[in-house]
């Protein structure tokens, strides 16, 4: 089944690219738009939204996967990110990832560079680091979703997936 | 929602609150009504009705110097708007803050957001501006949507919008999302970023934004704190506002520590009326129990690293690391420089091979790969990083680690190029006893996977 762009975030994409002379400016929040609905961008989407926005398929591909933040493939219902960065790092960060992904049912032994997600096999969570958050006084940071955990302890994974269910 | 608000906690005594006056203030809140009733936008009142180049005029006397990294008297940037200009001008607020350990913005937008649009209608009448964006990391969704329900509340208050207080000045703001990439905190990537590409910074000259930037119309690229300055400086005059802080270097700015210290947290001091030791030991509480100071890197990530035991060669006097003023002229002077103002300190209890290797994985993810040598170089100092710190790595890979550092630093289009190199640069050039210490002649570079290697290396310290 081809994915439908529903018609409230076609008319998100419509009121924001009144907010800019040039359509092609509006890539980055139509692609926030559709991956807020989808929680990724469906590959089937990209031809429709180089037309809604008048580029080439590639001007849209090239954009989709150079950000870090958008995502080609399903993530779980709840997607946490984990600080990686040094002051984190210096908190346990490492350590707290190892606690989420156990506590989640997440297997990390694939994840790298170019496959940094991994999903649990229930589909609820996934799971990957980030580049600095920008939270290092209260480090080790991470988010789920759009909300942002400070000094999680490990022992605290259990809990704070808990509240997402 | 989580904006990470601590009310009721005091601000330090060496403090001096100006921007984060009303961050974790008791009873605060980000509505325009709690702004309004503390003298809110009377600033932009007042500026309505001086001329753009007295505003100008007033923010170089002020001498501010930007508190996104590069430090450049924001004044100054202003005045390179070419005179004859006939194009749309834009202003773009830098609200990518991502250089590793900066934390200070996340607030000023979370708790104050009035604050920062209050120094935007100001810097836009002053620049001739009509349209402006502000330009936040994704990582802050709560703070975009503060920022909305703001800029919302002062169009109903014609703080926007057309005809602003009945001036005639008319101005829209837009917040506009990033997608996590660091390198869009570069003022040339961000407005490639703004524009719906990838984020390839553009190489000056020609395009210096000010001239040529969003849509090569001439672009003001502003960092979060020093907007908010502009609110101050309007309010107080540029000369009352020059006489915080210290010459050349003046106002206030928000220090951000993180590491190794008891208490880490933000704090607003005059610029360069602290110390590095004050800092540590009055605000942060000291180093933890029985813990040494090992190295400082005081500006953000790409800020040369300091050593504890070194000297330092102000024009007057030799100091050692505890005395050195946190201001931008004595950090310079020190071979590093104040930046984002992101202190990280790093105790005894550190390996200088994890530190850097975390440093080097932070700017090879980042790395736009738009210039070779960045591209590939940001990668091996990585790897080589990652196999010293797995064990395996050869005498020889400090020497190659450096060799790689210098032919990135230079010859790159936009400062990345630096930012990555001058950690290992400066690491080896300080600590390399350590870090050929952490080779060994019998292990020749075997490849490793770093997770594995580095979750264990993280638990041991």
């Amino acid at each position: 089944m081809p994915h439908q762009v529903p018609v409230e975030v076609e008319k998100e994409i419509d009121q924001r690219l009144t907010r800019y002379p040039d359509k092609r400016s509006a890539l980055l929040p139509a692609l926030h738009a559709i991956q807020g609905h989808f929680r990724y961008v469906p590959e089937d989407l990209v031809e429709w939204l180089a037309a809604k926005l008048e580029l080439d398929a590639i001007q849209v591909m090239e954009v989709l996967t150079f950000y870090p933040s958008f995502r080609q493939s399903e993530p779980g219902r709840y997607h946490i990110r984990v600080c990686r960065t040094l002051s984190c790092a210096m908190a346990g960060s490492h350590v707290l990832m190892d606690a989420l992904a156990e506590k989640a049912g997440i297997d990390r032994s694939h994840a790298d560079h170019h496959h940094p997600i991994c999903v649990s096999k229930d589909g609820r969570f996934s799971i990957e680091f980030a580049e600095c958050l920008a939270s290092c006084g209260t480090g080790p940071v991470c988010m789920v979703n759009d909300d942002l955990h400070e000094q999680v302890k490990p022992e605290d994974a259990r809990r704070l997936l808990d509240r997402y269910s | 929602m989580s904006i990470s608000y601590k009310p009721g906690k005091v601000p330090h005594p060496l403090e001096h609150r100006m921007i984060f006056r009303n961050v974790d203030r008791e009873g605060w809140d980000p509505g325009i009504e709690t702004y309004l009733r503390e003298g809110g936008y009377e600033s932009l009142k007042k500026a309505l009705t001086m001329a753009p180049v007295d505003i100008q005029a007033e923010v170089k006397t002020a001498g501010v110097r930007g508190r996104g990294g590069a430090g450049f008297p924001a004044g100054v940037k202003w005045g390179f708007i070419p005179p004859n200009n006939t194009k749309p001008v834009y202003l773009i607020c830098n609200a990518d803050e991502s250089e590793p350990g900066t934390f200070k913005d996340r607030y000023i937008m979370h708790q104050d957001p009035h604050q920062l649009i209050e120094g935007m209608v100001i810097t836009a009448f002053a620049i001739g501006c009509h349209t402006a964006y502000i330009y936040i990391r994704e990582e802050f969704p709560y703070a975009a949507k503060i920022l909305e329900a703001a800029i919302e509340e002062a169009r109903g208050k014609n703080f926007l919008g057309q005809n602003i207080l009945g001036t005639g000045f008319d101005l829209e703001i837009h917040v506009h999302r990033g997608a996590g990439a660091y390198i869009c905190g570069e003022e040339t990537g961000l407005i490639e970023s703004l524009e719906g590409k990838r984020p390839y910074p553009r190489i000056k000259p020609p395009y210096f934004p000010a001239a040529m930037g969003l849509y090569l119309c001439p672009t003001i690229v502003n960092n979060v704190e020093t907007l908010c300055h502009v609110t101050h400086i309007i309010q107080m005059g540029g000369t009352e506002y020059a006489k915080l802080g210290t010459p050349n270097n003046t106002g206030t700015r928000i220090l951000c520590v993180s590491g190794d210290v008891q208490k880490p947290g933000y704090f607003e001091v005059q610029v360069g009326k602290v110390t590095l030791g004050q800092l540590i030991n009055d605000m942060c509480g000291g180093l933890r129990p029985g813990r040494q100071l090992k190295a400082v890197i005081p500006g953000g990530s790409s800020a040369k690293v300091l050593r504890a035991d070194e000297k330092f060669k102000l024009k007057d006097r030799e100091i050692s690391i505890w005395d050195i003023p946190m201001d931008f002229d004595s950090l310079a002077a020190c071979g590093s420089m104040a930046g984002s103002g992101g202190v990280i300190v790093i105790d005894d209890s550190r390996s200088i091979a994890w530190v850097l290797n975390n440093i080097n994985a932070f700017y090879a993810h980042e790395s736009c790969g738009q210039c070779t040598p960045c591209r590939e170089g940001s990668l091996w100092m990585k790897k080589i990083s990652d196999r010293i710190v797995a064990g395996k790595g050869s005498p020889d890979d400090v020497d190659t680690l450096e060799s790689v550092a210098y032919r990135i630093d230079g010859r790159t289009i936009c400062a990345f190029g630096e930012a990555a190199s001058w950690p290992t640069e400066s690491f080896i050039a300080k600590f390399r006893d350590e870090l050929k210490a952490a080779t060994s002649d019998s292990l020749k570079g075997a490849i490793v996977n770093p997770e594995t290697k580095l979750a264990a290396a993280s638990v041991k310290h």
